[in-house]
């Protein structure tokens, strides 16, 4: 067993009455690659905002590298390398999309403090965000404001954004959801070229994406863990089937 | 399609030492213009550079950060009360004037700072409200220190560099402030622009995506703030030293308000658009109020409906159109 660097440990969480996560415990080791999978309000942006800080559990803690992160801010998780990226796009639409990129690595530097230089210039923060976008094939947008982009380019940035902060655990909450084929194999193939040290837990609803990048597979329906384990396993799975593979699970029977 | 790519390739920072030294030619030319063409009426030009100075003040937590504030004004009159009161302890020099200007300002700054940015939305609205009346209740209560409802006054501001005498003409007291106003703008221009300031555009933009690149945002508000309250204070130390009387008005709820409302015209977000709005809502008034003392009210009031509804982004916007057409009709010229 790999070391442990994100663990949760029954973690539950209600809105008012309503349990949408329950009891969830798992963990993630170094150079693991994890997807998380269930049906539509299944729970899952709700556990990723609970890891990332944005929601504190009801019940349970979360653990970072053996650290238990459960009470502390956002901030600091970011810091010990806990990043996400975001379902639905989030950005800073008045500056450019290089700024975007370079405010993420000043930030990791340590350089927002400085309220007195020009950002950009650095040589060490201009070759990190030129690398960032670069990956992602979207260099020749560096200069566009970020309202200027397409959908499937600002996910691209949401993910450079990941990238530049440079991840030892990433959550990404559907990546590929919404992106033009272009694009998407774009995020794929940056997927596929992460640092193979870092921990990976992907939400993704495209099945072949996750067989194709995952080697452990969990799934959540209603709140709760119901599998988790081996890609292979999950389309045997009798309750996952039941719950959310349904077709798919079929499907791939078939052929 | 070369034309756009280079466009493109221009971003504001590479032009960053030019930025600083327009800024300061364009400050000095309108030092220049406002002199030709109020001789006579320094006093009130002096008054709209202490104005645009609280102006910018704003900017910086309103435009930048996108905190809602009507008690701005709050920052720069207890500036101004604190200045006229060293003043009148003896303490004459102006410069040092302005710098306990600066400094009444951050600590204000700062302590408004750390209530109003811990909210967002309307609560944040309403709190910097509350702060805003409270301090004006008190400018009014204490009147040992503020003269109550007849302001403090006698303030006579010793001379700069011991060379300068502050004159009846005022223009000692507008050249002083022109060169004051530059210098702000300039430093400012180096701080919105700095990672610091970026992270705060950011923040404004998205509090909780600045907070997943590991931003911390109440400490970075509060700066700002503590910043915000540096220029707001030498305003309101300006407004002490050159008109020598500091009145309630100062702290007032209506200063606040005519503040945002010079921001909004110019375009908040921008420190051009604090310096323009302020410039041209202060002329207008000068203006129109003037000519027509019962209805210059509905006259700006008009001038805004049209701004907001053609120039939503303020007048800055019109410029920055401007000023891209002209300069890609120059470029295309050998
Ligand atoms: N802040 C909130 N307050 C109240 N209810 C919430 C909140 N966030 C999520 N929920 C509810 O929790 C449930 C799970 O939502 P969540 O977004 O986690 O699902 P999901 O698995 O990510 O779904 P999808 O596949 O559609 O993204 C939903 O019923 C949702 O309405
Ligand atoms: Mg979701």
């Amino acid at each position: 067993m790999s070391q442990s660097l994100l663990e949760l440990r029954n973690v539950s969480m209600s809105f008012g009455g309503m349990r949408v996560n329950d009891d969830i415990s798992f963990s993630i080791g170094k150079g693991e690659r994890v997807a998380l999978i269930g049906p539509n309000g299944a729970g899952k942006t709700t556990l990723v905002n609970v890891i990332s800080g944005d929601l504190t559990p009801s019940q349970g803690a979360v653990h970072l590298a053996g650290v238990d992160v459960t009470a502390l801010p956002i901030s600091d998780r970011v810091d010990a390398g806990l990043i996400r990226t975001f379902q639905i796009t989030r950005l800073f639409k008045s500056l450019t999309v290089a700024q975007n990129v370079a405010l993420a690595v000043m930030q990791r530097k340590g350089l927002t403090r400085n309220i007195f230089s020009s950002p950009m210039d650095r040589p060490d923060v201009r070759r990190e965000w030129e690398r960032a976008l670069g990956t992602l094939g979207i260099a020749h947008l560096a200069d566009r404001q970020v309202s200027q982009l397409a959908y499937g380019q600002q996910r691209l940035l949401d993910l450079a954004i990941g990238l530049a902060l440079e991840p030892k655990v990433l959550l990404l909450d559907e990546p590929a959801a919404g992106v033009p084929s272009e694009e998407s194999s774009k995020i794929i193939e940056a997927i596929d070229r992460l640092p193979s040290d870092i921990a990976v837990l992907m939400i993704e609803h495209d099945m072949d994406l996750v067989f194709r990048f995952a080697r452990r597979v969990l799934v959540l329906a209603n709140g709760k863990l119901i599998f988790q384990g081996d890609p292979a396993e999950v389309t045997h799975h009798q309750e996952v089937r039941r719950a959310y593979l349904g077709s798919y699970a079929d499907a791939r029977h078939a052929s | 399609m070369t034309d756009r790519a280079m466009v493109d390739g221009m971003s504001p920072p590479r032009f960053f030492v030019p930025l600083e030294l327009r800024a300061v030619a364009i400050t000095l030319a309108l030092g220049a213009l406002g002199y030709t063409l109020f001789p006579d009426d320094l006093a009130f030009l002096t008054r709209l550079i202490s104005i645009t100075l609280l102006v910018l003040s704003l900017d910086l937590v309103t435009g930048y950060c996108g905190v809602a504030t009507l008690g701005h004004a709050a920052i720069y009159g207890v500036s101004a009360y604190v200045v006229g009161n060293a003043c009148l302890a003896g303490h004459s020099d102006p410069l040092l004037l302005l710098l306990v200007g600066a400094v009444a300002g951050a600590v204000m700054g700062l302590v408004s700072g750390l209530l109003v940015t811990r909210f967002k939305g309307l609560p944040q609205l309403v709190l910097s409200i509350a702060v805003g009346q409270l301090i004006a209740a008190l400018a009014n209560k204490l009147s040992s220190l503020t003269g109550g409802s007849d302001g403090l006054s006698g303030i006579s501001p010793g001379r700069i560099f011991g060379v300068y005498a502050f004159d009846m003409y005022g223009r000692t007291g507008y050249v002083f402030s022109v060169a004051v106003l530059m210098v702000v703008f300039v430093v400012l221009l180096r701080i919105v622009h700095s990672p610091f300031g970026l992270l705060c555009q950011a923040i404004k933009d998205d509090s909780l995506r600045a907070r997943m690149i590991g931003a911390r945002v109440y400490p970075r508000l509060v700066l700002m703030y503590g910043v915000s309250g540096v220029v707001g204070g030498i305003g309101g130390a300006l407004n002490a030293i050159n008109t020598g009387v500091v009145g309630l008005d100062s702290v007032g709820f209506e200063r606040s308000a005519e503040a945002l409302v010079m921001l909004v015209l110019g375009g908040a977000g921008s420190l051009w658009g604090a310096l323009i709005g302020s410039i041209v809502f202060q002329v207008f008034e000068h203006y129109v109020s003037a000519a027509n003392p019962f209805h210059w009210m509905t006259m700006v009031g008009a001038l805004l409906i049209a701004v907001v509804l053609f120039a939503p982004k303020g007048l800055v916007s019109l410029g920055g159109l401007l000023a891209g057409r002209t300069a890609s009709v120059l470029r295309r010229r050998p």
